[in-house]
């Protein structure tokens, strides 16, 4: 595959997935700007989260899950034969919603990513690991201790170390899986101050279950309802006068 | 690289392919040579003399009845003391001794045949047998009951401690004791867990060969005393070995057939009784550690 | 009947007692009896004038080098298929299954008429270690696949997810994070399969010959090992050399058996820290 260059918008044309007979979702059609924070949002089972897992295909290793569409990131089909999917999930980063290190150190956890793609030289790694780990604001905390192990992080600073290890990878676009749905509200915060930064470079598509979150970070906010997009749009927009009726119910509180 | 997992997944299969089709195409053709019913009922075993007669029911019927006694001992001793161990023993000592249970567990049998040898023989001799014979299928039991012990009783406490404790607890809300919650609730709960540890025990007691050779005597005789010379299948098989070749030889393979079909009752038992036991929904750790223990 | 119940529970204290016992005697008797005869002769000796185990010794670790060289990685890499590659389920991994869980029912001594079939006789290897080595090594396969197959399945499914995220291959997710992840499990299971290879005695009389005065010059050499050797002395007029070589055993054993958990967990504790529990 091409490397990416230029612009990092994604688009999906009539998406449809299934999970056998289940219909997951139905003729999504979406455009997410680059460089922007894009929230998902609706109640859990709405298929926000497996609208998310398509841009890094994360949905291949989903037994029996089925789809049809059209996707592109900067222009690319990310469903090409031609299109490695490897490649792909380096430009497209992945943070969960449970921090997933590895057992291994805090520096071998950044490493990983460069070292799949070649990167062997001590020195380059270093810088890699260095820079990786300031982007994610949590190189202060960790420098002193890149050799220990990473699981013996609190859970805020495994989620950031997650950030840090994607943003090694390089990535053009980075997909996030309601990240701070498991911490407290103080790394929630620092994690929405690096989203803030972040964005400068990268496209950010996050999917949140918390609406305070989405109206704090988010550019454009996409609400799903039971594997329908039922409406996208700016923001301020969605959260002060949306145009579907469902769509406001839900920010009201009225259900979900 | 997936063909390389590939192949060593199916690996197993090929392995058990091998062994079946090896033993039965040198078994099979033996047996039905000599005839079904003389080779499984025959009562003489003579594949030396001038005119050899191959008949393993000596063989068959000591087997079981060592097996019978070995498993009755171990479990009469292993099932109590997992009970003992899971409600009537102090907390803090519960896990060193299953610890060295566990340990023990790895002793090998041919260490086992030599304690029983020296030890178990010329105590039964003195002290039981009213005939001055040691050997025979009381020591070779109660050699192989004591080795069985460690299987048992991790596979029992393992199925005691996968049923739900909220059974325990009811049962003391509504008034029983601590015993009679254990015995009434919980034992019968534990049950298939349990059987299934019992068909193991029977396995590992029928497959023992070392541990039995040296204490069983070894004379192609058919039982009919605890205390007299005898032969088991396996111990045909591993006294004939070195010896024997041509038709004996084949007759050793088609005892080893005969073995292997018993076994192969006892897997599929087993797999029904696990079967059961998540029917039953009670739990499958049982299984598992059994599996484990019981080869060690 | 509360009565009964309570005398049930001295019984079943009673029946621990006697576990307990039973096996602790076994294992005292063993080392008390045999710790004494233990003489450097029969340890180290050329086997000129009086029997020594050096034969066995050095026959034992070759049938655990051939032995282990054969299924562990065999036993590794199939646990890998039927873990990563088919997500432990369908119709294939119920065969292999069924065969793993036959095999390891198989007694020892039906493994040992196998390996004479098939090694000593039709391949014509005549007894030899080699013959004896792989046969061991079949017969820990089942358990080296099992035990490796639990420790695949403990290892959180998100590891494998972030891998593949950063844009991992398979292949590379199982070398660098799956198996180092499960490490401490499959190591433990690959020395206790070390260990019943080393207290196995019935497959070997069938494979390898009981060559006990001998160093085998070749794998393809009859030759004895440290278990099969009590058997021999044990039967063939020499009870003080069985006792004496009883205590080497059993010593080997029970180390193997405590050092499976010990390294075990100590490659967990450097894998996870110490702060993380598995």
């Amino acid at each position: 595959m091409n490397e990416f260059i230029g612009s990092m918008d994604i688009t999906a044309k009539g998406c449809n997935l299934y999970y056998g007979d289940f219909h997951a979702l139905k003729d999504i059609n979406i455009e997410i700007p680059e460089k922007q924070v894009t929230a998902l949002i609706g109640p859990s089972g709405c298929g926000k989260s497996t609208f998310l897992k398509i841009f890094n295909r994360m949905n291949d290793l989903v037994e029996g899950c089925r789809m049809e569409g059209e996707y592109r990131i900067g222009g690319i089909d990310i469903f090409d034969k031609e299109t490695d999917v490897n490649l792909l999930r380096k430009n497209v980063g992945m943070v969960f919603q449970k921090p997933n290190p590895f057992p291994m150190s805090i520096y071998d956890n950044i490493a990983f990513a460069p070292r799949t793609f070649g990167v062997k030289k001590k020195r380059e790694l270093d810088e890699i690991v260095e820079q990786s780990l300031r982007r994610a604001s949590i190189w202060d905390e960790v420098k002193d201790r890149l050799r220990g192990n990473a699981l013996g992080m609190s859970g805020g600073q495994q989620q950031r170390l997650c950030i840090a290890r994607s943003l090694a990878a390089s990535p053009k676009v980075l997909l996030m899986d309601e990240p701070t749905s498991a911490l407290d509200p103080i790394s929630t915060g620092k994690i929405e101050e690096l989203m803030e930064e972040l964005k400068k470079d990268l496209t950010i598509v996050i999917v949140t279950h918390n609406m305070q979150q989405a109206t704090r970070i988010a550019n454009k906010t996409a609400f799903f309802l039971l594997g329908e997009l039922v409406e996208f749009g700016n923001t301020d927009d969605i959260f002060t006068s949306p145009v579907d009726e469902r769509t406001e119910r839900y920010i009201t509180g009225r259900f979900g | 690289m997936r063909g390389v997992f590939l192949f060593s997944g199916v690996f197993s299969i090929l392995a058990l392919a091998t062994i079946t089709v090896f033993l039965f195409v040198s078994g099979v053709p033996f047996i039905a040579k000599t005839g079904f019913a003389k080779f499984i009922l025959g009562s003489d075993w003579a594949p030396l003399a001038g005119n050899p007669t191959y008949g393993i029911f000596p063989m068959i019927v000591a087997s079981l009845y060592v097996t019978a006694l070995s498993v009755l001992i171990g479990i009469g001793i292993g099932l109590l003391t997992a009970i003992a161990l899971y409600k009537f023993c102090p907390k803090k000592l519960v896990a060193p001794i299953r610890q060295m249970i566990n340990l023990l567990a790895g002793i090998p049998s041919v260490i086992f045949g030599l304690f029983g040898m020296t030890i178990i023989v010329p105590f039964v001799r003195d002290y039981v047998s009213p005939t001055g014979v040691g050997y025979g299928i009381l020591s070779a039991s109660l050699v192989l009951g004591v080795m069985i012990l460690p299987t048992i009783v991790s596979v029992s406490l393992d199925s005691l401690n996968s049923v739900s404790n909220t059974y325990y607890e009811g049962a003391l809300a509504l008034g029983a004791t601590k015993e009679q919650a254990t015995f009434k609730i919980m034992l019968p709960a534990a049950k298939s867990g349990i059987l299934a540890g019992v068909v193991l025990a029977i396995g590992r007691a029928i497959g023992e060969t070392m541990a039995v050779i040296m204490v069983i005597g070894g004379s192609p005789e058919m039982p009919e005393s605890l205390f007299q010379s005898v032969r088991t299948l396996t111990a045909n098989i591993a006294m004939g070995a070195l010896e024997l070749d041509g038709d004996a030889l084949s007759a050793l393979i088609a005892t080893g057939v005969v073995l292997f079909v018993f076994t192969l009752i006892l897997n599929v038992s087993f797999a029904l009784l696990k079967k059961g036991n998540r029917a039953q929904g009670t739990h499958k750790v049982a299984d598992k550690k059994g599996r484990r223990g019981a080869k060690k | 009947m509360r009565k009964l119940y309570s005398a049930l529970k001295y019984i079943c204290i009673a029946a621990l007692m006697i576990s307990l016992t039973a096996l602790v005697t076994v294992v005292a008797y063993v080392l008390i009896n045999g710790v004494d005869k233990l003489s450097l002769d029969l340890l180290f000796g050329d086997y000129k004038d009086t029997p020594s185990i050096l034969p066995a010794f050095i026959g034992t670790l070759q049938l655990v080098g051939i032995a282990a060289i054969i299924a562990v990685p065999i036993g590794v890499a199939s646990a890998i298929f039927l873990v990563e590659y088919t997500n432990n389920k369908g119709k294939f991994v119920k065969i292999v299954q069924v065969a793993t869980e036959t095999l390891a029912g198989i007694p020892s001594i039906v493994y040992g008429l196998f390996g004479y079939l098939i090694f000593v006789v039709a391949f014509g290897w005549g007894y030899s270690m080699l013959a004896g080595g792989i046969t061991l090594a079949i017969m820990i396969l089942p358990t080296i696949v099992r035990s490796t197959q639990e420790s695949l399945l403990s290892v959180q499914g998100g590891l494998r997810e972030g891998a593949y995220a950063l844009g991992t291959s398979k292949v590379r997710t199982i070398f660098k994070i799956v198996l180092p992840s499960a490490a401490g499990g499959i190591v433990t299971a690959i020395i206790l399969a070390i260990g019943r290879v080393v207290s196995e005695s019935a497959v070997l009389i069938l494979t390898i010959g009981m060559v006990v005065n001998k160093v085998p010059e070749t794998l393809m050499a009859p030759g004895t090992s440290l278990a099969l050797d009590i058997y021999y002395f044990a039967s063939h007029g020499y009870p003080d050399e069985a006792a004496a070589t009883a205590v080497v055993l059993l010593i080997l054993v029970l180390i193997l058996n405590l050092l499976a958990g010990f390294i075990g967990n100590l490659i967990k504790k450097s894998t996870y820290g110490d702060s993380a529990k598995m």
